[in-house]
């Protein structure tokens, strides 16, 4: 019984936000904005990233520039699973709901595959600290965007094309949804203090008994497989999968909203994602200066804010019932 | 005699060229406080480090409770009952006094236990109750390092390492440390205790070891070394 209703409130949020995203995507198609919905399921990819990017540069407090790296590594598997799966059918269900268990099994693949990349770099790297990581994963999302370009099997640079346009609103708000609910109950646990321990201070987080190079690479795989989710929704979203969009810019865009929002507050990246998806598309009215303009706003906003908009604070550490929950977590 | 809880022999450490222990040979004995003294650089947080691994050393062997842990990672010896409490404090500074406590007991599964042992040390040290709810890096220098003892010691451990628990504090509040020093090694906790304030140190230990430039240079007693004259020349300013 216990156990059902913890299953139950676990699975609350989603139930909840399956008919509203649902909904909103029905008005949205009904009235015709196109491009606002293609503007918003692009800031709920990017919240995906940017709320996973946070548990390693946020939470754990290690410097990673390599996010487009896992997002690559994702995407080409999930897409490889649509192109191979395409006409097929699985036996006793409608094509419709059929395709939607195929684009779900091939989102997971890429979240494995991700995960899986995220460990290999992990492992000998995060003995590295501050800069010494970020290069090398800049290297690493350099090097996965070479091999992409010279594998054939991969399409090379032309990359994969005629993907079926599976993303919805529901689906990257789900998988946004997911990647939030995940970081929370991350840093609420003994796992997250044990994050939160390394990112103050990582000799005494060793003195404490943390195995540090252990919680860091687990960072690192539950980071990279959200990546991989992002990755496989982006490509099913615009049916382009190129090693163009998984470029070292696409990474420095994901750390740009992860710094702004704050390092380490979950909160700030949701709204530093929002913020910098649709105001690069407000933007679009100034035409050749837009990214002058989009720079000058980035330079601003630290100067004035150098901890972020929200530093490491949370929306809901301002309900009191939530806040006595985390000051007292963590040994339960 | 039972056996020491802690025994080390011809401990080796070098950073790069530099040779930091030349062969330390030293042994804590159960339930005893041990102190280490000597001037800087002469090896004694060298020492401490290279026992709870943070340091990897060149040469010799660390055994605690009769095993051998030189090559352990440090979060496996402190699973085994032997915490750290690293000079400067080493608290985390932007979380709270409770959350610090919290995380000294990480690798401990027992609630109950942890809650009760984090009333025990909030009897000991009543400002960090007040307290408990405030960001450690706004504490004085002194409750820092209450903290990071208690930090150290939620853990349970049989052997508890020390460096330089007075230093930078008023001489009232290494007044009070060492009383709770006492404390702890009376309920049945061994010390490694590293110190500056020799005298200090040589009043609470049951023996003690003089470190120069990376060598055991005399041991005894505490009372032994008070006494001794060369000791009283070079470290207690007589």
């Amino acid at each position: 019984m216990e156990q059902v209703k913890l299953a139950l409130r676990s699975a609350l949020p989603f139930l909840i936000a399956l008919p509203v995203l649902w909904g909103v995507s029905e008005v949205l198609r009904y009235y015709e904005f196109t491009s606002f919905q293609y503007i918003l399921m692009m800031a709920f990819i990017d919240v995906i990233l940017a709320v996973s990017l946070n548990v390693i540069n946020g939470f754990t407090g290690q410097f990673s520039i390599g996010h487009a790296g896992f997002m690559a590594i994702g995407a080409y598997t999930a897409a490889k699973i649509t192109l191979a799966a395409r006409g097929l059918e699985i036996i006793g269900l409608p094509p419709g709901i059929s395709d939607q268990v195929i684009f779900l099994l091939a989102l997971l693949a890429g979240m494995c595959t991700a995960s899986i990349a995220g460990f290999l770099v992990g492992m000998p790297s995060l003995r590295l600290r501050g800069d010494y990581l970020a290069i090398v994963t800049l290297g690493f999302n350099e090097i996965i965007r070479v091999v992409i370009e010279n594998t054939s099997f991969l399409g090379q640079a032309t990359g994969l094309s005629g993907l079926p346009r599976r993303t919805t609103l529901v689906w990257v708000g789900m998988g946004a949804m997911a990647t939030i609910l995940m970081a929370r109950r991350l840093v609420g646990s003994t796992h997250g203090r044990a994050l939160l321990a390394i990112r103050e201070d990582e000799v005494a987080a060793e003195a404490m008994g943390v195995n540090t190079t252990g919680y860091k690479v687990r960072a690192f795989v539950i980071s990279a497989a959200f990546a991989g989710l992002a990755g496989g929704l982006l490509v099913h979203l615009i049916q382009l999968c190129t090693p163009r969009s998984f470029t070292f810019v696409k990474s420095i865009e994901v750390v740009v909203m992860v710094v702004l929002g704050g390092m380490g507050s979950i909160t700030g990246s949701v709204i530093a994602a929002f913020v910098l998806r649709f105001g690069v598309e407000a933007l679009r009215e100034a035409q050749q200066y837009r990214m002058v303009l989009y720079s000058m706003l980035l330079i601003v906003l630290m100067l004035t804010r150098p901890t972020g908009l929200f530093g490491t604070r949370e929306i809901w550490d301002w309900l009191p019932r939530l806040r006595r929950n985390r000051a007292e977590g963590g040994a339960r | 005699m039972s056996e020491p809880i802690l025994s080390i022999k011809d401990l080796q450490v070098n950073y790069g060229a530099i040779e930091a222990l030349r062969g330390v040979s030293l042994e804590v004995p159960e339930k005893q406080v041990v102190a280490l003294i000597g001037a800087n650089g002469a090896g004694k947080t060298t020492t401490l480090r290279a026992v709870s691994r943070m340091l990897r050393p060149v040469a010799g062997s660390v055994r605690f409770q009769g095993e051998e842990i030189t090559r352990l990672a440090p979060h496996e010896i402190v699973a085994r009952g032997l915490a750290h409490a690293p000079e400067g404090r080493g608290i985390f500074l932007n979380l709270t006094v409770q959350e610090n406590l919290e995380l000294g007991a990480f690798l401990r599964k027992d609630a109950a236990g942890i809650a009760e042992d984090m009333e025990k040390f909030y009897g000991l040290f009543p400002i960090l109750k007040e307290r408990r709810h405030q960001v450690s890096g706004t504490l004085s220098g002194g409750e820092q390092q209450m903290l990071a003892v208690a930090r150290a010691l939620m853990s349970r451990p049989r052997l508890l390492l020390l460096d330089e628990p007075s230093l930078g504090l008023a001489p009232q509040v290494v007044e009070r440390i060492f009383q709770v020093l006492r404390d702890i090694s009376a309920q049945g906790v061994a010390l490694l205790l590293v110190e500056q304030n020799a005298h200090k140190a040589l009043q609470i230990a049951h023996r003690g070891y003089v470190l120069e430039t990376g060598e055991v240079v005399m041991q005894g007693t505490g009372k032994e070394l008070l006494a001794s004259p060369e000791v009283r020349k070079a470290y207690l300013g007589e």
